[in-house]
């Protein structure tokens, strides 16, 4: 176990080396979360890479990731487990069958052959601990929060029908939230927090430079400066990792080595990087113009 | 883990460590973190590990630790390096002052606030429209609140008198009150879809044999109407003010589905405030941030602002947004028309309420309310307090 364990020191090159490129605040949060066994709570704009944190994470353990992606509505039933109707339904008709008495009959049915984990009953069944992302934490309902801090303080779930599970493995938990809604003190103050900012130039540059295989590190670097500038311009949807990437391999693909080659090709491509109509219009050849004058 | 191995009692921080790490958990409460104990005593074991360590290398995990929301994560560092590397305490006091979010200078008021020189309801004035049973939509007027009912139809402006001021703020306050309740039972009574729900089915179920004679049924579960209110707290709404910061008060306070705002030439979020079961502390420290005002309202700067940094968070499906201004906006207009655009795309209704609409032969002239206009969907006098229980139906509907 001594191995699985992070190390304050060799943890960003354990996470560079699986792909992922992390400043220092994020490594200590990591390394945090095992040394104290809290959540992680993970905040900021979409497409600053929230997600990929807990991927990552998995990567080092080499652990399972469960994801339990929020919503609207979200109940303990979808989140926790639920009973296999269907065959609990032909259980009970065949068994009736068989002349077995009522008690039999539901003693067979609710037992585990007839239960399907959902994401929260799997993360606390597995034998190794498996890290668990809540996505979008924000999007459920109170109440549901209210049931996950339960979860998250005692790692114990109790099926009616069949008894208290207990953790077998204390799940390392990472929780985003896009802040559509204020989460409950009580939460925050249970979890670490990171707030997850765009990346700096430099460190944008080295993801595309681990993530698109076979780009110019100059080009990496104009890339990254054009992006942070794009961000900086008053745009409804600011440009994430992602659409960076995107970018990326579009101008990789195009065999484009240098931004001021072809700025027509430049401002067409770009629009990988908007998502909506009104940020369409703004950014006009012009603005891409400017833009590029002041970043290559 | 390897965590277990060491002492997270902190027996081996030395006593003058513990005491500074006790000092900085309560720098930071005062500057409004969440901290309680147990992350306290996390921090000691933090501290535990990187004895050695430098503060440069301890901040992010004390950052990590002890932040909970955005504005704790952007203000942590100027604590933490106030606190620890120039000792000083009283220079992250003044920080608190320059939080984003407003909230902080509210809070330092806390102990100006004159409680004496405003006193609070006077009991005699709740009770007696208890009794008299005020109803909201101006119908079935009994007998005990004739004086309430005449104060609810007087134009605000004209209520000069203390006793009535005080008179028309407890009852703008349980207008709010009998507001909300009629919109939550409201809510209670349209929780008529219904679905099966198979899992208590089949549970029942099974005492027959597995055919399903008793059918178990879901309700569907409905959002409740969220209202967000914009407050125009500029000069030439000065009359008003304060009237709709108690209205904003009842209706805010253990109303969970409530957000205020309020606005002149910035947004401010009030909401925190608002939720102060002190009345009159509540109210004076809103009135205390409405103060100060001038150079107009800006308030499709305003709107922009909301729009931007606060619209995603208070507004969901089911959401009112309800503006309470004159309309006499000092800005672009066409900025306002453009923000009034946007919103009216992110919420369910606008309603705009506008106290000049109570004087006789009001038109929308304003620029501001020209420019608004196309994108409200209601837009109702407030001049009073009859108008603004008249609205209860119309939110009753949406």
């Amino acid at each position: 176990m001594k191995d699985m364990s992070l190390s304050r020191e060799n943890i960003s090159e354990r996470l560079a080396a699986v792909g992922y490129i992390a400043d220092r605040d994020i490594a200590t949060a990591l390394w945090l979360m095992d040394y104290l066994k809290r959540p992680l709570l993970l905040e900021g704009e979409a497409g600053v890479g929230k997600t990929e944190v807990a991927k990552a994470l998995a990567a080092v353990h080499s652990a399972e990731l469960i994801r339990l992606q929020c919503y609207e509505g979200l109940d303990q039933n979808a989140a926790l487990y639920e009973w296999n109707y269907q065959r609990q339904l032909l259980a009970i008709k065949t068994r009736e069958g068989l002349g077995e008495d009522a008690d039999a009959i539901e003693e067979h049915i609710f037992s585990e052959r007839y239960l399907l984990e959902r994401p929260l009953l799997a993360a606390i069944r597995r034998d190794k601990p498996p890290v668990l992302l809540i996505d979008e934490v924000d999007r459920a309902d109170e109440e549901f929060e209210a049931f996950l801090l339960e979860l998250l303080s005692d790692f114990q779930v109790s099926i009616p029908e069949l008894g208290t599970v207990k953790a077998t493995a204390i799940p390392r938990v990472v929780l985003t939230s896009n802040g559509t809604r204020e989460l409950s003190d009580a939460l925050r103050r249970r979890c670490l927090y990171h707030y997850v900012d765009f990346p700096e130039v430099d460190r944008e540059a080295k993801i595309v430079l681990t993530r698109v295989p076979g780009i110019d590190t100059a080009l990496a670097l104009q890339i990254a400066r054009m992006v942070a500038s794009v961000r900086k311009e008053d745009l409804r949807k600011a440009p994430g990792v992602a659409e960076t990437l995107d970018w990326a391999a579009t101008l990789a693909g195009l065999g484009i080595h240098d931004l001021r080659q072809e700025p027509e090709a430049l401002h067409e491509t770009m629009m990988c990087l908007i998502k909506t109509r009104e940020d369409r219009s703004r950014l006009t050849s012009e603005v891409t113009e400017r833009l590029l004058g002041k970043v290559a | 883990m390897a965590v277990a191995a060491h002492s997270r009692s902190g027996d081996n921080v030395g006593e003058p460590m513990r005491l500074k790490l006790t000092a900085f958990a309560h720098t930071l409460r005062g500057n409004g973190f969440k901290v309680g104990l147990a992350e306290t005593a996390d921090a000691l074991s933090i501290l535990v590990m990187s004895a050695a360590d430098k503060p440069a290398t301890l901040e992010p995990a004390l950052r990590a630790l002890f932040c909970a929301t955005r504005s704790d994560w952007e203000r942590f560092d100027e604590i933490f390096e106030a606190f620890w590397l120039a000792r000083g305490i009283r220079q992250a006091r003044v920080l608190a002052g320059a939080a984003p979010e407003g909230a902080a200078p509210v809070c330092a008021l806390k102990d100006v606030g004159p409680r004496g020189g405003k006193p609070g309801l006077p009991d005699h004035v709740e009770r007696r429209q208890d009794d008299g049973g005020y109803s909201v939509d101006g119908r079935g007027k009994r007998e005990g609140a004739s004086r309430a009912e005449n104060l609810a139809s007087i134009d605000l402006r004209y209520i000069v008198n203390p006793e009535e001021i005080r008179d028309a703020h407890a009852l703008a306050e349980r207008l709010a009150r009998v507001m909300r309740a009629r919109l939550m039972r409201r809510e209670r009574l349209r929780k008529l879809g219904r679905r099966l729900d198979l899992r208590r089915t089949i549970h029942k179920s099974v005492s027959h044999g597995g055919t399903p004679l008793e059918l178990a049924w879901r309700k569907r579960k409905e959002r409740p109407l969220r209202l967000v209110f914009l407050l125009d707290a500029s000069g030439s709404m000065s009359l008003y003010t304060a009237f709709f910061v108690r209205f904003l008060h009842g209706v805010v306070d253990a109303f969970r589905e409530a957000e205020a705002f309020v606005f002149h030439t910035r947004l401010a979020h009030v909401s925190a405030s608002l939720r102060d079961r002190d009345v009159s502390r509540a109210v004076d420290k809103l009135a205390l941030m409405a103060q100060g005002i001038g150079g107009g309202t800006k308030i499709g700067e305003c709107l922009a602002t909301f729009n931007r940094w606060h619209a995603r968070r208070v507004i969901n499906s089911r959401t009112a947004v309800m503006i309470v201004s004159d309309g006499y906006d000092t800005g672009e207009p066409s900025r306002l028309a453009e923000e009034m655009w946007r919103l009216r795309r992110l919420c369910r209704r606008i309603v705009w309420l506008n106290p000049l609409i109570g004087s006789r032969d009001y038109s929308p002239q304003a620029r501001g309310m020209q420019a608004a206009l196309p994108y409200i969907d209601l837009l109702a006098p407030a001049h009073n307090l009859e108008s603004l229980a008249a609205l209860a139906p119309y939110l009753a509907r949406i």
